[in-house]
């Protein structure tokens, strides 16, 4: 699916990912934890195509393509989905809109038709319960005087319509309450298939206490320095970063 | 904004105007030129009776006193006004009482603009008097709106068969001695529309007009009275598309509204005239005056316009709030790309008790263009409890445009409540980015944005314009944005 060799990136002349590997494969969920400034949004970014990110050297493979030189809606079509960190407001486009527009491009991009008006309806209507939003949101503006929480679900709603191949779901945990922790989670486990895969990006253990990653990721200071299974996750979350900030215990990343 | 982004939105700056094409009708023109002469011979060919063509020689004299005025933030070469045809006609019959009698090339016409007189009457139920250069062809619907008692025909009719209403009414609002470009309206018009609506009658469908400029070097100059009795309502459409050409093309038209006691006045524009090339060469200079009274008590009259189109527009829809309690609202969005410029606004005048105004502004500017918004809110000593509220809000692409706001208020009433919002935002890269995410192209992300962000006063037009009018912000914003 997705495959990440010796990935260095800059912004503004600093260097922020310092030659990051990692291989994703069809059906498997992999966590990527660090602390603060580690360079796992930056990762997240980079993969979704901002532009302000300069890669300066290595290579992405996804799905066999070089990522790094398809469009952000490119790689959108292509099934790459982020769950952004900040979702963006966008006064006067309702939800409804962004994602009937969204699903129509990505469709003729793969050559099909446009979404009946029906099916799109049942279709959104369908997947807002997975995550347990109002139906209310629907017609309001994208994220406009949504609380965190709601910013959160709507990504995970918009994941749920969109079914992308692999989903990017950057720091979705934080602002969470435990309640919508569990919803958020709940809907990324019923969207999970053989054929998907997820990268989640965290600060925290929690959320991978209700997502079940098949391996755990340590991104500290722009390398990714210890990688494991689930139980990697309760042991960070035991012994504190610092435990990776430990020379004696920095390991070759795989 | 990032590369690629500019470099899609460079390739769609080189679209050619979609509506750029020229109807081959013959044309009877008049002589370049302007003289008493010139208006005695106008006013004869339209078989206009002796007080009108005195209004107009009146006017004539007025004009020859005035300056140009120069006060807008726009900027154009002098305009030779001799060098002006005044009259230019299509040959045919110019009367028509259906479709079959209209030249078969007219009707190419309309529908290559997409509004095929056929399709409308067929379709969308709307009485359409499309006024092509300067002469009615045709007008529909007619005999459904007389069983009402409302008149809708082209003013040069309205002034033969209902002289009283005409002569009581025109220059009420905008008198011949108003501005430059009214007085020299008043003495040249040539056509446009008129309707009158009886005491209590709603207007059961939406009146509307299709403008189109035709003949080379004509200026157009349009009439448009609009008269709305004693608790009658009335909504009316206007919209423009005109053709490609290399010389500069002055339009000046004057719009009256009267509403009088409880009747309301909605009235709608897409303006889409020619812009001119990138370098805004050859586009319409649009300078219109356009105003309505709310002569009686809890009258209401609203504005809303879509402006994507000409080289210079410079207009102020306005409204005279004369009766206790009556409403004037202004929704506009205008949209600047290329070279273009406008200078355009409102004035809210209060001089009845409560009377109440809203102001919504929606400027975007693109490419190297300029857009201003100008706009006065004036309360005399007598309108106790006014109201205005105004909100101007515009939305930079790109950092080669420019966008102005100049409010003026003159409050004479201490009672007066009068609010003031105005923001000015560049379209965010994160919103392009968020919505490149999810597949959208750069150029249907800002399509979105923009609409979005005009939400506000697309709400406030009928339902097909509205559909319309978010067509043409798309695709005049392609390639628009840098």
């Amino acid at each position: 699916m997705l495959e990440v060799k010796n990935l260095h990136v800059k912004i503004d002349g600093k260097e922020i990912l310092k030659g990051i590997n990692l291989k994703v494969n069809k059906g498997e969920i992999h966590a990527i934890m660090g602390p603060n400034g580690s360079g796992k949004s930056t990762l997240a970014q980079v993969l979704a195509g901002r532009e302000e990110y300069e890669v300066t050297k290595g290579e992405v493979i996804y799905e066999g393509k070089n990522l790094l030189e398809l469009s952000p809606e490119d790689r959108a079509r292509e099934g790459l989905f982020l769950a952004f960190q900040y979702p963006v407001e966008i006064p006067g486009v309702s939800n409804t809109n962004l994602l009937k527009t969204a699903l129509n491009e990505i469709r003729k991009a793969r050559g099909e038709e446009e979404v009946d008006a029906l099916e799109f309806l049942s279709l959104i209507k369908e997947r807002m319960k997975l995550v347990e939003l109002d139906q209310s949101l629907l017609s309001r503006s994208v994220n406009e005087g949504f609380s965190g929480g709601e910013k959160k679900r709507n990504e995970i709603f918009q994941m749920a319509v969109l079914e992308p191949k692999l989903a990017i779901l950057d720091e979705t945990d934080s602002g969470l309450d435990i309640d919508a922790l569990r919803i958020v989670a709940n809907g990324v486990n019923k969207l999970k298939s053989n054929d998907n895969s997820t990268i989640v990006v965290t600060h925290y253990q929690r959320l991978l206490n209700y997502i079940i990653p098949d391996f755990v990721h340590v991104l500290y200071n722009g390398k990714i320095v210890k990688s494991g299974g689930k139980d990697l996750a309760s042991e960070l979350e035991e012994k504190g970063y610092d435990w990776v900030k430990d020379p004696s215990n920095e390991l070759v990343s795989n | 904004m990032s590369t690629t982004e500019v470099s899609t939105i460079e390739q769609l700056a080189n679209r050619e105007y979609k509506y750029g094409f020229v109807t081959e009708i013959e044309t009877e023109t008049f002589p370049k030129g302007l003289n008493e002469d010139i208006i005695r011979r106008l006013s004869a060919v339209k078989n206009e009776p002796e007080w009108m063509l005195e209004w107009r020689l009146k006017a004539f004299k007025h004009w020859l006193l005035m300056k140009e005025p120069h006060w807008s933030n726009v900027y154009y070469p002098p305009i030779d006004y001799q060098n002006i045809s005044y009259y230019s006609a299509p040959k045919r019959k110019p009367k028509l009482n259906n479709l079959e009698e209209v030249d078969p090339e007219l009707l190419n016409t309309f529908e290559k603009l997409g509004i095929s007189l056929e399709e409308q009457k067929r379709l969308t139920g709307v009485a359409v008097d499309a006024v092509f250069d300067s002469v009615s062809v045709a007008t529909t619907f007619k005999e459904k709106l007389l069983e009402l008692g409302i008149i809708f025909c082209s003013i040069t009719e309205a002034i033969q068969n209902h002289p009283d209403l005409v002569k009581k009414y025109i220059g009420s609002v905008v008198p011949y001695t108003d501005n430059f470009f009214a007085s020299l309206n008043s003495a040249v018009f040539t056509d446009g529309s008129f309707a009158y609506i009886p005491k209590g009658v709603r207007c059961p469908m939406e009146l509307s007009t299709y403008f189109r400029i035709n003949a080379a070097n004509t200026g157009q100059f349009e009439r448009t009275l609009i008269i709305a009795d004693e608790g009658s309502y009335v909504s009316y459409l206007e919209g423009c598309t005109a053709p490609m050409r290399d010389e500069n093309q002055l339009h000046a038209a004057v719009v009256e509204l009267i509403a009088l006691d409880n009747a309301q006045i909605k009235y709608s524009t897409i303006q889409n005239w020619y812009a001119g090339d990138k370098e805004g060469k050859g586009g319409i200079y649009n300078f219109v005056t356009k105003r309505g009274a709310c002569r009686g008590i809890n009258s209401k009259i609203s504005w809303t316009q879509v402006e994507t189109g000409s080289a210079i527009t410079w207009k102020y829809p306005s409204c005279i709030l004369q009766g206790d309690n009556s409403i004037g609202e202004f929704y506009s969005v205008a949209l600047t790309n290329n070279k273009q410029q406008a200078d355009t606004g409102t004035k809210m005048i209060h001089m009845g008790k409560n009377t109440r105004s809203t102001i919504i502004s929606k400027g975007i500017s693109a490419g190297r263009s300029n857009n201003s918004y100008r706009g006065l809110v004036r309360i005399l000593k007598k309108a106790e409890n006014a109201r205005n509220f105004s909100q101007c809000d515009s939305l930079l692409l790109g950092d080669k445009c420019g966008a102005h706001t100049f409010p003026y208020l003159e409050i004479n009433n201490p009672s007066a409540q009068i609010e003031h919002e105005a923001t000015t935002s560049k379209i965010g890269e994160d919103q392009i980015f968020y919505l490149n995410q999810r597949g959208i192209s750069t150029e249907n992300a800002i399509g979105l944005i923009v609409n979005g962000y005009c939400k506000q006063v697309f709400k406030e037009l009928p339902m097909e314009f509205a559909v319309e009018a978010q067509k043409l912000l798309s695709i005049s914003l392609e390639g628009s944005v840098g």
